[in-house]
């Protein structure tokens, strides 16, 4: 977490807290696990009303944030999430809405971006491919001209919140360059099927774009011209994982650590076992490291500095790697019980893993950071 | 610790102009570094350099930008932390008398600010910011370097002096240092943290004779010290006799300041040394022609990630000591964290290399890095052990029970300990 809040930031923070406490409680997140959807839609709608939807947006397309600095305060409820393994399309619906609120067209905007923004509709941003890395270069669905509309073509996977979203952010490529298509998701020639999750309450589906039409004016930004924007959204979504991940582990190690207190072999407390202290100092190491590097990355972004797009990728390579690991050796502290269903460890390590493993794994960004060096 | 905030009159001058009138001073009188090192910070390698050290800060002095923090009347300038920081901004990439920082002024002389009487701090700290005496620590010894408390070094009480007797060693540049902080038994009836005392010691007298030790990369910058009878002046006890554990222990919370960059004292920030290996990593590997190699890609990624990394978790542990978030003892996070970095970078940095960090030309820089690797664990030894690291976060940050010891209520003499000290052949 920042160290550095303004007393709005700590209100913000702390109504968020309040606000999953009392409506999604781990054993609601187990019982959503059984819902196709994942998360109640109603619900959504009084989390944008704490901002969970706006804060990316420009107060003129009818957003804002607290503190001046939206993606620090969206951080801070992504720590949140994470801490208590929320359900609802955050990552997703802010990408989209931060997208629609810089690039896109007036008309585009204020047709789409009030009932995102009331959380009555949600979105899903279209940029994983199979078999292809979440860069510029692994776009394949293509988008071709045909008089005055766009036809697109190819496969996106895994698309999360992808099986539940009103509005499709379609990052494709084409004659022109990369571009983004904002398409209904009731438009004619999707396949939208769901996949199977490791998370319980996060949804992905496979969407298959066959022949779909659009007019012109589902372009989102500039024909060709949306690299820059493609890298502006991957930016967001690394510093929303890694602190939805650090918010997940923090918590992860906070009960483990109670538990080593709590719990006796020998006659002795666990925490008084050299072997076991060391492990946990180490674990003290990585955590503070993880949320100080997604604090560094957050700011960074947040700024616009010139080395944002290296720094969050480090981020991302450091806490997406460490973190699972982290988790893992507190399960190995919890012994049997730790391998149970019953126990809530293993929501939080789906949670951490399903952020890990998409928005590019810490092999891709390590290999992007040793790229970025070189220029 | 407390910083005297007030200069004579007030703050005579804003930050703004201080950095501005810095900047000015630093381009006109200091070296630019030329891509050397900027930790180590030598602008020439065969210069003498603690002579060097010695007549740059005394330069810094003159022109009033010594001992920022430090309080006026001991030689200071009564300022706050803000403006050393803005002095260290300015003079990143141009030399500075490095030897001095660490532990002189981060460590040795706000110890004796801590503690010292009055005349002991008119005495010493004037002269140390002066650049007259540097200092040297005499706390580790070879029958232990871990378990400080348990030191064999005895001061005998003779009238009016102090008679030292013992070795100690892991001393960087014990030769070349004009004062050591040394602490010694004085009592051997009480329990081991109730029978100690630090000394102040001039380091240059009969008595003391000092060895350097060559080290696995052929450097000889440690020393180890022998004391045969060595008067030290009663008048030159840091503290109350037999309250030395707790000088100590305010002297080790000083280091882990130092460690973990949240002092105020601070010539330069800590993390400099590291973006230089994670350059020299990356730079490496071009040379090689690696960055077409993925595999090489990983390596240099994760030197990056490794180096940056650490820098947040400085920042971030200093903010928190500050803050009381985290007690003092978290500055044993950075030095875990330190270690640890240092060990992969040196065997990433073998491992871009290949063979020819194990057989060079003369003018092939990558077989330093073979060198390298073999003291590798130095930065998980020097200044801690990370095992007893690994003790004090696990039991004075996250409250774990401490360790069993059979060295508590008993007379120290009573006390099981390492095998005689062996002298040097004469």
């Amino acid at each position: 977490m920042d160290l550095d809040l303004t007393p709005d930031q700590e209100l913000l923070r702390d109504t968020t807290r309040k606000f999953l406490h009392a409506t999604v409680p781990l054993t609601v997140v187990r019982a959503l696990a059984e819902n196709s959807a994942g998360f109640d839609r109603e619900w959504w709608q009084r989390g944008a009303e704490l901002g969970w939807t706006s804060l990316l947006v420009d107060e003129r397309r009818g957003g804002g944030s607290v503190s001046g600095a939206g993606l620090r305060d969206l951080a801070l409820i992504a720590e949140e999430m994470g801490a208590m393994v929320s359900p609802g399309p955050l990552i997703a619906t802010n990408v989209v809405v931060q997208t629609l609120s810089r690039d896109a067209s007036e008309e585009l905007a204020s047709h789409v971006l009030p009932s995102l923004l009331s959380g009555e509709s949600v979105a899903a941003w279209c940029v994983a491919e199979p078999g292809q890395s979440v860069t510029p270069d692994g776009m394949t669905l293509r988008a071709r001209r045909d008089g005055a509309e766009f036809v697109l073509d190819g496969v996106k996977r895994p698309v999360d919140t992808g099986g539940q979203a009103d509005w499709l952010l379609v990052t494709a490529t084409g004659p022109d360059g990369l571009s983004q298509f904002l398409v209904p998701s009731s438009a004619p020639g999707l396949r939208i099927t769901p996949l199977h999750g490791l998370d319980l309450v996060r949804r992905h589906a496979e969407i298959g774009f066959d022949g779909v039409r659009v007019p012109s004016s589902s372009v989102v930004g500039v024909l060709g011209g949306a690299s820059l924007s493609f890298e502006a959204q991957l930016q967001t979504a690394l510093v929303l994982q890694c602190a939805e991940i650090v918010g997940a582990t923090d918590r992860v190690f906070d009960f483990t650590v109670q538990y080593a207190f709590d719990r006796s072999s020998f006659g002795r407390a666990l925490a008084s076992y050299q072997a076991l202290k060391h492990r946990f100092a180490d674990m003290k190491l990585w955590l503070e490291s993880a949320h100080a590097i997604t604090v560094d990355a957050t700011r960074q972004v947040q700024d616009g500095t010139p080395d944002a797009g290296e720094v969050v990728r480090i981020a991302k390579a450091y806490v997406a790697e460490r973190c699972p690991e982290l988790i893992q050796d507190c399960i190995q502290m919890h012994g049997g019980i730790g391998v149970t269903w019953e126990h809530d460890l293993h929501l939080y390590l789906r949670r951490v893993v399903l952020h890990r493993q998409t928005y590019g794994d810490p092999i891709q960004h390590r290999d992007q950071v040793a790229i970025l060096a070189g220029r | 610790m407390t910083v005297t905030t007030a200069a004579p009159g007030g703050l005579a001058e804003d930050l703004d102009a201080f950095q501005a009138r810095a900047k000015e001073w630093v381009a006109a009188n200091l070296e630019p570094l030329n891509g050397a090192d900027p930790y180590l910070g030598h602008a020439t390698d065969d210069a003498d350099h603690v002579v060097r050290a010695k007549a740059i800060q005394r330069r810094i002095f003159d022109a009033g930008f010594a001992g920022l923090c430090y309080p006026v009347e001991y030689g200071g300038r009564g300022l706050p932390a803000e403006y050393q920081d803005a002095f260290i901004d300015v003079t990143y990439g141009y030399e500075l008398p490095r030897l001095f920082n660490t532990p002189t002024f981060t460590i040795i002389l706000p110890t004796i600010l801590d503690f010292g009487t009055e005349e002991q701090k008119k005495r010493f700290i004037p002269a140390a910011l002066k650049g007259e005496e540097l200092w040297v620590q005499f706390l580790s010894e070879p029958t232990g370097g871990s378990d400080l408390a348990g030191a064999l070094t005895r001061a005998d009480r003779r009238s009016d002096v102090f008679v030292l007797n013992g070795s100690k060693i892991w001393s960087t540049y014990a030769w070349k240092s004009d004062y050591a902080l040394c602490v010694a038994r004085t009592d051997w009836d009480v329990p081991k943290h109730e029978g100690l005392s630090v000394l102040m010691v001039k380091v240059h007298q009969p008595g003391i004779t000092i060895t350097q030790i060559k080290h696995v990369d052929g450097t000889d910058d440690f020393c180890q010290e022998f004391f045969d009878d060595v008067p030290v002046p009663a008048d030159q006890v840091l503290g109350k006799v037999n309250d030395g554990w707790n000088v100590a222990s305010r002297l080790l919370l000083h280091e882990r300041e130092a460690m973990s960059g949240s002092s105020p004292y601070a010539m330069a920030p800590r993390t400099a040394a590291h973006e230089n290996d994670q350059v020299s990593a990356a730079a490496l590997a071009q040379d090689s022609g690696g960055a077409t190699d993925p595999l090489v890609r990983q390596l240099i990624g994760e030197a990056r990630v490794l180096t940056r990394v650490h820098t947040a978790l400085v920042g971030r542990i200093a903010t928190s000591i500050r803050t009381g978030r985290l007690p003092a003892a978290a500055g044993s996070i950075p030095r875990l964290s330190n270690g640890m970095m240092r060990v992969r970078l040196a065997s990433i940095a073998l491992e871009l290399a290949g063979d020819r960090a194990v057989a060079w030309n003369d003018d092939d820089p990558t077989g330093d890095l073979g060198v390298a690797y073999l003291g590798r664990q130095g930065p998980c030894i020097g200044g801690g052990t990370t095992e007893i690291t690994r003790n004090i976060i696990s039991e004075r940050v996250l409250g774990m029970p401490r360790e069993p010891a059979e060295d508590r209520n008993r007379p120290f003499r009573d006390v099981r300990t390492n095998a005689a000290v062996p002298r040097p052949k004469s």
